[in-house]
């Protein structure tokens, strides 16, 4: 019997490592994806990897799917890696999302609303219907009609319409100076509601998704209206120290949403509406929504309602968001186990060795 | 171990040892706090490195801010030198630096290790770098970190050995087999990363640094150079490692840990030494002195 300790790992690596390669490319008799077409024709994608990979940058998600081969969770994996050599040059200011240029923005909660409804591109309203047209090249497309005139600059938020009743909770900061920076510093618990949306905007939208579900389903006690949806163009300004005064640095597209929820009210405090609050790069409502029904569902604590259920949970919601730890912990398992394997099985083998020679000697013993 | 060099790494645009030095200052500065506290899980801002959590992120963290321009480095992986997730990590190394890497464990300065402890005893000046995947040792019996953290400042222990007794209840026996946790410096109750409990013996008093990282976690830890490292267990049921009855079919070691290798589909199996530099220095050893071959082991 001949045997030869494995070897050839690098060989082995290097091998796969062009095999991927290969694979990504695909049959080269196609024409190769551009950087250009990921960003223009898959923004979708390209919006949820800025998102979840916490970098806004186009170019940076597109050539990240185009590398992961439209792998979403990989891309994201890739941006955030890329985002370690970065340097933090600034904080930037509050982004004002009033002052939004608006593309879409609807609210559930009125019927008409002071700056309008503005339906925008959305798929909610198209029929799932597979459009075999699109499978050709080339196609004629009509032409979506402009309004006679532009928004207004400023369009206030339809949840602050209710604030002057006292019907909902004023947003504070709690006094906060400084705002925790979770890709800085490790998770401290109990979180504020800064590292908590930190941890919700990077979080994987999948996962949100199923908790903010949860919650209506009976595992939350949520009662959510969409207060307002809005989705446009901000500017993000910076106050440069030896200036003094805020300076515009970018302009990003945001989906943010504004939800408000029941609050019954306790001895203390009386019955108002509270919020949930959702904010992502880019075009993502769905990622949005569900933000915001976990954010107000681990607002439970503070309000002194019960923890009864995972979303509530802030200690189980915010270790098992992030898909890049996850991916990486559950992948881990394939990674060679010899050694601890090795000593569970000479342990199964001596239990069931006296295992067995207890059963023997019972045996023995009815016998006799 | 000198302190990384400011200068962008030539080859890859990326800083020595690809974290940049303000990030290492940080990861220092948690490293002399464990060192301090033996045991101790320090919380640290973990950055995202370039490959999976559970894949030795932490590890990758800690090597990258110890590591030098002078350093001689060996990455292993249960025990072994040519384990993929090994020579990923090596290569990843020589990408962002120009270190030297061995697979001598004598030569080596620093060694990051997954699931093993060198059998070659090491020596004052040498930095053991473990792999940490999951840094609390009570989780699987409270999973809250609140609630464990309380735990670890009281030196409330007792649910531990209250699991570690019903095993004895159960099974006549402790069934930790890998991950066995231990008292560090008479204090701290600590993880030693999945090592099999074989392992633990050579942590206590050991003349080199062991530092722990868990890098999904954010958590380093470490046990100093000559530090008490005690194995849990009763006055009834002492401690004990794992035991083989053959000796490894290559060296023919007897005191080595071994793997198990299944050689056909008939349950044929051979066992060997899971340490491959110690495993092919005795075999080197044994070839150079044929006569006395016999007495190797």
């Amino acid at each position: 019997m001949a045997y030869v300790a494995v070897k050839g790992g690098e060989q082995a690596i290097l091998n796969t490592l062009r095999l991927i390669s290969e694979t990504r490319r695909g049959d080269p008799a196609f024409a190769e994806l551009t950087l250009a077409q990921i960003s223009e024709q898959f923004g979708l994608a390209v919006d949820r990897v800025m998102t979840e990979g916490s970098v806004y940058d186009r170019e940076l998600a597109a050539l990240a799917l185009k590398q992961a081969q439209g792998d979403v969770i990989e891309a994201i994996f890739l941006l955030r890696a890329y985002r370690t050599t970065l340097p933090r040059f600034a904080v930037s200011e509050p982004v004002d999302t009033s002052r939004m240029t608006i593309r879409r923005r609807i609210s559930a909660t009125f019927k008409d609303i002071p700056g309008g409804q503005v339906l925008g591109p959305t798929y909610d309203c198209t029929h799932r219907l597979l459009d075999f047209a699109l499978a050709a090249e080339g196609l004629q497309r009509p032409q979506a009609g402009l309004a006679a005139e532009p928004l207004d600059k400023d369009v206030p938020q339809v949840i602050d319409l209710l604030g002057s009743e006292g019907l909902i909770e004023e947003e504070s900061d709690e006094g906060q100076g400084e705002i925790f920076d979770l890709t800085r510093e490790p998770m401290s618990l109990p979180a504020g509601r800064d590292q908590r949306l930190q941890n919700l905007a990077r979080g994987d939208e999948g996962f949100l998704l199923g908790l903010a579900y949860s919650t209506v389903r009976g595992y939350g006690g949520a009662h959510p209206f969409v207060g307002e949806l809005r989705l446009g163009e901000v500017t993000v300004e910076i106050v440069p120290e030896e200036l003094g005064f805020p300076i515009a640095v970018a302009e990003i597209a945001v989906t943010e949403c504004q939800m408000i929820n029941q609050f019954r009210g306790t001895a203390a405090k009386p019955p108002r509406f509270t919020r949930g609050y959702g904010l992502t790069f880019g075009h993502n409502e769905r990622k949005a929504m569900a933000m915001s029904l976990v954010d107000r569902a681990m607002r439970a604590r503070e309000l002194g309602e019960d923890v009864r259920y995972p979303a509530q949970d802030e200690e189980f919601v915010l270790a098992h968001t992030d898909n890049v730890e996850a991916s990486g912990m559950v992948s881990h398992f394939k990674l060679p186990h010899y050694v601890d394997f090795q000593a569970e099985l000479a342990l199964v083998r001596q239990l069931r060795a006296e295992h067995m020679a207890a059963r023997e000697a019972q045996t023995k013993e009815v016998a006799e | 171990m000198s302190a990384g060099t400011t200068t962008i790494h030539s080859d890859t645009g990326y800083n020595f040892a690809y974290l940049d030095e303000q990030t290492k200052r940080m990861i220092r500065r948690s490293l002399l706090k464990a060192l301090s506290i033996p045991g101790y899980q320090v919380p640290f801002g973990g950055r995202e490195m370039p490959l999976a959590y559970g894949w030795g992120t932490g590890g990758i963290q800690v090597t990258a801010s110890v590591i030098g321009p002078d350093d001689r480095l060996k990455v292993i992986d249960q025990g072994a030198d040519d384990t993929t997730n090994a020579v990923s990590i090596r290569r990843f190394f020589q990408t962002v630096t120009d270190v030297t890497v061995t697979e001598s464990t004598e030569d080596a300065t620093i060694i990051q290790t997954r699931h093993r402890i060198p059998e070659i005893p090491l020596k004052e000046g040498q930095v053991l770098v473990y792999q940490v995947p999951q840094p609390e040792p009570l989780q699987k019996i409270e999973p809250r970190e609140t609630e464990t953290r309380k735990m670890h400042a009281y030196a409330e222990y007792g649910a531990m050995r209250v699991t570690l007794y019903e095993d004895v209840a159960h099974f006549g026996r402790i069934a930790k087999t890998y991950d066995y946790p231990a008292v560090i410096n008479g204090r701290h109750l600590m993880s030693p990363s999945p090592i099999p409990k074989f392992d633990n013996p050579k942590m206590e008093m050991n003349p080199a640094i062991q530092l722990f990282g868990a890098g999904r976690e954010k958590r380093i830890y470490a046990v100093p150079p000559y530090t008490s490292v005690r194995s849990l267990d009763f006055d009834d049921h002492p401690f004990e490692v794992q035991t083989w009855k053959g000796c490894c079919a290559l060296c023919g070691s007897t005191v080595s840990y071994l793997d198990e290798v299944i050689t056909d589909d008939k349950g044929s199996r051979m066992f060997v030494c899971s340490d491959t530099d110690f495993c092919n220095t005795r075999q080197a050893k044994a070839a150079a002195q044929p006569k006395t071959a016999g007495e190797q082991s």
